[in-house]
């Protein structure tokens, strides 16, 4: 889960990260408020979760209410590459003598914690890297040691952060360690880290990806699940812990299990269709999963076809005919169902389905991946 | 000979009393795999009834199982919360070889035992988390495969094994070679976590060496560098014939397709990549699971 800066900062504050005051505005007269608690001047920030919104003019700089009220009224509501802007953050504009980068992620090859420290922050990152590698620090943490304060302050001074900033620096990055492990995030990225010209440290910026697998023990986290961005389809599959994504394509899929699923897409676009989603039902999913899955398909005003693949492992296939037939009583679908049906219990599954009484029109089952495949394309083109 | 695991593999189910735990173990021990024993802290002594008679000892710790029944491997299927401490306590316990599949774990706590695992317990190999497990057909079947969909291997070969990042694609995987009536050696699910206990690698160097597997299918997905590393192996330490497949061509990126690790982000980690390493390295990939079956099809016909 992606948090928006505000709540990336709210989470800082938890870790003792020190952040510029500020708050929260959902209309003008909020942002004002924020303002006059924060002090002026403060800077008024576009809250979406894409890059480049000061460029998009979403972060301006007020020095009174009047200001502050033309600017929060031109951002809220601003559209920013597809991002609708519901809310602003406005906090005290800071005095800005050095930029700095510092990141935490999970290096997947080497199996570490890895630090990314830069002297040259408030630029894309991505962009130091190609230009100018030697930039940036890169020191991988082994999980279970941890960051020791001596080791943050080395790679301060490596990265060729300025004497002053040192130590300021290396208590932040210890800070941020400690929120990104036990905060449980994918992700803890600060950019700009500012060195301010009386000498402090802060985080300017903050960009924080929650490990959703940790949301047990997290209960915190339950105000961010709530301002997620997600369209009305992913709302819908989460109220039904369906792994769902939504898409832009006609051909509606149902798939058990992730790596089916992305396969069940690829087959779909190499046969000439196009997907209207990816649904991973998961393993184990029985008859009401399945009516839940149809459910969220068939809200779906673009899909032409429904295509079901499922291989039975833990899946059964007699649960899955089942959830088949309870959803068409239930529900009158948009769209005809192509359903390959392979693993446990497949037979007695293609048997529910068949003596269903459910017309081809409705309900056409494939032996193979690939033509069910094409028979869903072909419903979807029109060249059936 | 298989990989791993064997007609001798003597398992431990660790949750064998909950509901994923019975259901499996009891599954796995019908397709004749050793299993010795149970483990559920606070449950030890209530044995597990087999439906065909007989029973399965259960006990209170892992230590207090490999003592009694002097098992090599267990089969870890406890909750997320619970998953982290159950691999270090078999670890601990002296297991060599852990199959992990429970989905969820945080990826803080993988990192965490997967380290730990490294520096402490050298000698303990970890499958998993979140993976289907492993099966050496007709030997031994550990974790959630359905073992009528593995066609069992032949005295003179050749035989096929299958290393997959996906579990529902890794019986796809073994069902193509069934239909095709392909024998496989084993097949080894590592699970499609950020932080695998076994990667590509692992499981390659095996085959290479096992003299019963005769070529080797790979099936791959999208996000991390996993694929393109397996490729470097391969180039420099593989030389039977491989085919493979990359799930995700058509993922957006920035999108997580449902495992933690499959996601491609900043151009990287793409299925195009991965499969353009791999050709690179020699291996025959198919664009789609049944294509990565037909060429071995190929491949096996020409051995």
């Amino acid at each position: 889960m992606d948090l928006f800066e505000y709540q990336g900062k709210q989470y800082f504050a938890r870790f003792d990260i020190p952040v510029s005051p500020g708050d929260v505005g959902y209309t003008v007269d909020e942002a004002v408020a924020a303002a006059e608690m924060a002090g002026y001047p403060v800077v008024v920030k576009a809250q979406v979760q894409v890059g480049g919104r000061g460029k998009a003019g979403g972060i301006k700089l007020a020095d009174n209410a009047d200001e502050v009220r033309l600017h929060a009224g031109n951002i809220i509501g601003m559209d920013i590459k597809g991002h609708h802007v519901k809310r602003v953050w406005v906090e005290h504009a800071s005095d800005i003598k050095k930029e700095y980068y510092a990141s935490y992620s999970l290096d997947r090859a080497a199996k570490q914690h890895l630090l990314m420290l830069s002297a040259e922050g408030g630029v894309e990152i991505e962009t130091v890297a190609v230009e100018n590698p030697d930039a940036i620090v890169l020191l991988h943490i082994d999980p279970v040691d941890g960051l020791s304060a001596a080791t943050a302050r080395d790679a301060a001074v490596r990265a060729k952060i300025d004497d002053e900033a040192v130590d300021g620096v290396a208590d932040m990055l210890v800070k941020l360690y400690r929120c990104f492990t036990e905060g449980d995030c994918d992700l803890a990225e600060i950019n700009p880290l500012i060195l301010r010209p009386d000498g402090g440290v802060h985080a300017l910026d903050a960009k924080v990806s929650l490990d959703n697998n940790a949301g047990f023990r997290h209960p915190e986290w339950e105000e961010f699940r709530a301002t997620e961005e997600l369209d009305e389809r992913e709302q819908l599959a989460r109220t039904h812990d369906l792994q769902y994504i939504g898409l832009d394509g006609t051909v509606g899929i149902i798939a058990n299990g992730a790596g089916l699923a992305m396969s069940t897409l690829d087959v779909v676009n190499q046969v000439g269709g196009t997907a209207a989603n990816f649904l991973d039902i998961g393993g184990g999913a029985n008859a009401d999963m399945m009516a839940a899955a149809l459910g969220v398909i068939n809200f779906d005003e673009n899909v032409k076809s429904i295509f079901i693949n499922i291989f039975g492992g833990i899946t059964r296939g007699e649960e899955v005919a089942k959830g088949i037939v309870e959803a068409m009583g239930r529900v009158e679908l948009r769209a005809p169902i192509v359903i390959r049906l392979d693993g446990t219990n497949a037979e007695e599954g293609r048997a529910i389905l068949a003596n269903a009484g459910i017309p081809e029109s409705k309900l056409i089952s494939k032996p193979t991946m690939l033509e069910a495949a094409r028979a869903a394309v072909a419903i979807a083109n029109g060249t059936n | 000979m298989a990989i791993f695991v064997n007609e001798h593999t003597k398992v431990i189910v660790q949750g064998l009393t909950g509901g994923q735990g019975k259901y499996h173990g009891l599954r796995n021990q019908a397709y004749g795999t050793q299993v010795v024993g149970g483990v559920t802290p606070g449950k030890g002594g209530t044995d597990v009834a087999i439906p065909e008679g007989g029973s399965i000892p259960v006990f209170n710790s892992v230590a207090e199982a490999v003592a009694a029944t002097g098992a090599t491997a267990s089969f870890i299927a406890v909750p997320p919360k619970a998953a982290s401490a159950a691999i270090l306590e078999a670890a601990a316990a002296g297991i060599a070889f852990i199959v992990c599949i429970t989905e969820g774990i945080p990826a803080q706590d993988e990192a965490k035992v997967y380290n730990t695992l490294v520096r402490d317990y050298p000698n303990t190999r970890l499958l998993g988390p979140n993976c289907p497990g492993i099966i050496s057909p007709g030997k031994c079947n550990i974790g959630i495969t359905a073992g009528e969909i593995a066609q069992l291997p032949t005295a003179s070969g050749p035989n096929v094994g299958i290393v997959s990042r996906s579990g529902t694609l890794t019986y796809q995987a073994l069902y193509e070679l069934k239909q095709r009536g392909i024998g496989v050696s084993t097949c080894v699910g590592i699970g499609g976590d950020p932080v695998p206990g076994t990667n590509f690698i692992d499981c390659l160097r095996e085959f290479q060496a096992d003299p019963e597997t005769h070529a080797i299918i790979m099936i791959g997905e999208i996000g991390g560098s996993a694929e393109e590393e397996a490729a470097e192996f391969i180039k420099a330490n593989v030389t039977k014939p491989m085919s493979a497949y990359i799930a995700g061509v058509t993922a957006p990126e920035g999108k997580k397709m449902g495992h933690a690790g499959a996601i491609t982000s900043g151009g990287k980690g793409t299925a195009k990549g991965k499969m353009d390493a791999l050709a690179a390295a020699g291996v025959r990939v198919g664009l789609n699971p049944t294509e990565a079956g037909d060429l071995m099809a190929e491949i096996i016909k020409s051995l």
